[in-house]
């Protein structure tokens, strides 16, 4: 999840460890479990997992200070943080983690701007800010979040060309549509930003002849954009598009169908 | 200039190779997305796998691995196994540091190359803290709002220390670009953190001249507004009592330029309990000519909210929401 560069997968691979790598023959990471998790709940096809040992994983890959590696080098980032739960909690295994230690680590990364950074002292970053909410959501702990405060941050994101940056004095990007968007709907101020100059924006990123949507106007089109973008149309009701949960990143009846039916 | 020591030669042509047999990849049978991989690629990625998977800590498997990295620094599993193999070969560590940085220059972007670096910087401990953090001074020559150099630099600070000059850094690289937010932060990070100076209290007075002098350079700079408030985070009393910041947003309001920011610092300031003296409100009333009257007899903190309504169009619904949820004493 990097935040303009790949986030899906390309093919799932599982490894004995539990956990899934990026590709048939590396190693399990985060990243890449996450992914293939939710592919398997939008397939509607979690039965297939042995999610005993894939929770096992994860949960292993908790630190003391409630923080978590991506793997098992170790590398430490609040992005981690967030794969681990949204992955447990799709499994419903957040028993197996301590949650407020978790919840309690992301709150160390909170900033003077009511924002959120990949790291304790780490400066604010859309994405970062979308992987923090995101798991203060998910475990109920929102009220920990000083909405007002992040609410304008997050607001003051918006361009004069309607787009949204992710870091204050950098160029909008149709990335952030998500990130930024995502994070003002959980905390409920997304009504906030003007959603027709940014709708514009987007779809102003399109490309007409072919398909697809890049980072900005004029500029080629990726799948990651394109997702990002039609993700952040989804989020402000744009007609013809399902609604997209916000913090789950899946559309909102797949998260129905995870917690309001057995699977 | 081309010589043909440069020319990449296939694996199966060397001759120290010879007793490896190489592992292609499996896609199955009926691959999804196949990809076309470039030939020396794929030939590189097979060797990989075969010393992979048998194990094999050389000095051979580290070349093989900087064969790859070159091809594809993304792939993290090859630097999990150059790790292995330079742990078990027992290989000298300032080498690879000197071979990451070239690596690392080029690729400043890479989160499996920055995580590489740490790694050798925590085993090498505090005698390279300075020389990491000249590394990081080097890429924010060339992208100072580099996010994993700025993680990396706090990194070293936090675990190997080097604090002598920070806080001079960040005023060096603010004065470079005043509006680099990430330099701000790094300030922040310094007046909190550094076991050299005291802590933020300590560090308040002196912090605030700071930023209201960059504030009066530029007053459209969202960064050292943002900067004030947190210099008094968790003690708003102490925020309103300060006369330099009331005066800021007096003094940029008079100029009627660049407004949205001391707007909304002095609203914030009223919502704390900040008397305002007469020459605030005659500050405030001078921008509201374009306002309709029936605002005329409004609170200062109401005025304000409409005042910004119409100045900062594209976040009016933030400003109409705020003078709706006025806390009573200001409404
Ligand atoms: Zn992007």
């Amino acid at each position: 999840m990097g935040y303009c560069k790949p986030y899906g997968i390309k093919f799932i691979s599982w490894t004995i460890v539990g956990g899934f790598a990026g590709t048939i023959g590396l190693d399990p990471h985060l990243l890449y479990t996450l992914s293939a998790v939710q592919i398997l709940a939008l397939l509607n096809r979690l039965d297939v997992l042995d999610i005993e040992m894939i929770s096992e994983y994860v949960a292993g890959l908790q630190n003391e200070d409630g923080s978590f590696s991506g793997d098992m080098w170790g590398e430490i980032d609040t992005r981690f943080s967030y794969c681990a739960i949204c992955c447990l909690s799709i499994l419903h295994c957040l028993d197996k983690i301590n949650v407020g230690k978790a919840v309690n680590y992301i709150l160390s990364c909170k900033n003077l701007d009511g924002g959120f950074g990949a790291t304790p002292g780490g400066e604010s970053h859309a994405g970062q800010i979308f992987c923090c909410v995101g798991t203060l959501s998910i475990t109920g702990s929102l009220h920990h979040v000083d909405r007002d405060l992040l609410g304008w941050w997050l607001c003051e994101r918006q361009c004069p060309d309607g787009g949204l940056n992710g870091r204050p004095e950098k160029l909008a990007d149709v990335c952030y549509s998500w990130w930024v968007l995502s994070s003002l709907i959980m905390i409920d101020r997304v009504h906030w930003i003007d959603k027709s100059k940014l709708t514009e924006y987007i779809l102003n990123c399109q490309d007409s002849e072919n398909g697809g949507i890049s980072d900005r106007p004029d500029n080629a089109v990726d799948v990651f954009h394109t997702y990002f973008g039609v993700a952040g149309l989804s989020l402000m009701e744009y007609p013809g598009l399902k609604p997209i949960d916000p913090a789950y990143a899946l559309p909102v009846d797949v998260v129905n169908r995870i917690f309001f039916s057995k699977f | 200039m081309s010589s043909d020591e440069d020319e990449w030669v296939p694996f199966s042509r060397r001759p120290e190779w010879s007793d490896v047999k190489p592992v292609p990849q499996d896609d199955g049978p009926h691959p999804v997305v196949p990809i076309a991989y470039r030939a020396d690629f794929r030939e590189t990625m097979d060797y990989f796998r075969a010393v992979y998977l048998s194990g094999e800590r050389s000095h051979r498997a580290l070349n093989l691995t900087a064969e790859a990295i070159s091809m594809n620094p993304g792939n993290y599993t090859v630097w999990y196994f150059r790790r292995l193999v330079l742990e078990a070969v027992d290989a000298d560590l300032n080498d690879e540091m000197e071979y990451i940085n070239c690596v690392a220059s080029k690729n400043s972007k890479n989160y499996q190359i920055w995580h590489h670096k740490r790694w050798l910087a925590e085993k090498l401990g505090p005698e390279v803290a300075q020389k990491e953090l000249e590394f990081t001074k080097r890429i924010f020559a060339i992208d100072a709002k580099n996010y994993h150099a700025w993680s990396h630099r706090q990194w070293v600070l936090d675990a190997l220390g080097g604090w002598q000059n920070e806080l001079d850094y960040c005023t060096e690289l603010l004065e470079d670009d005043i509006f680099n937010n990430s330099a701000w932060n790094q300030r922040y990070f310094v007046i909190t953190r550094s076991p050299l100076l005291g802590g933020l209290q300590s560090m308040r007075e002196s912090e605030v001249s700071y930023a209201v002098e960059a504030i009066l350079s530029n007053p459209e700079n969202e960064s050292p507004w943002r900067y004030l408030r947190g210099l008094y985070k968790g003690d708003p009393n102490l925020l309103i009592c300060n006369n330099q910041i009331s005066g800021v947003c007096l003094q940029v309001l008079k100029t009627k330029h660049n407004i949205i920011f001391p707007l909304s610092l002095l609203l914030e300031l009223l919502c704390h309990g900040f008397q305002p003296s007469t020459e605030f409100v005659s500050a405030v009333e001078a921008l509201r000519t374009s306002v309709p009257e029936s605002s005329s007899t409004s609170s200062l903190a109401n005025t304000i909210c409409s005042v910004l309504e119409i100045v900062d169009p594209i976040r009016s619904n933030y400003w109409s929401w705020r003078r709706s949820h006025l806390p009573s004493q200001v409404c």
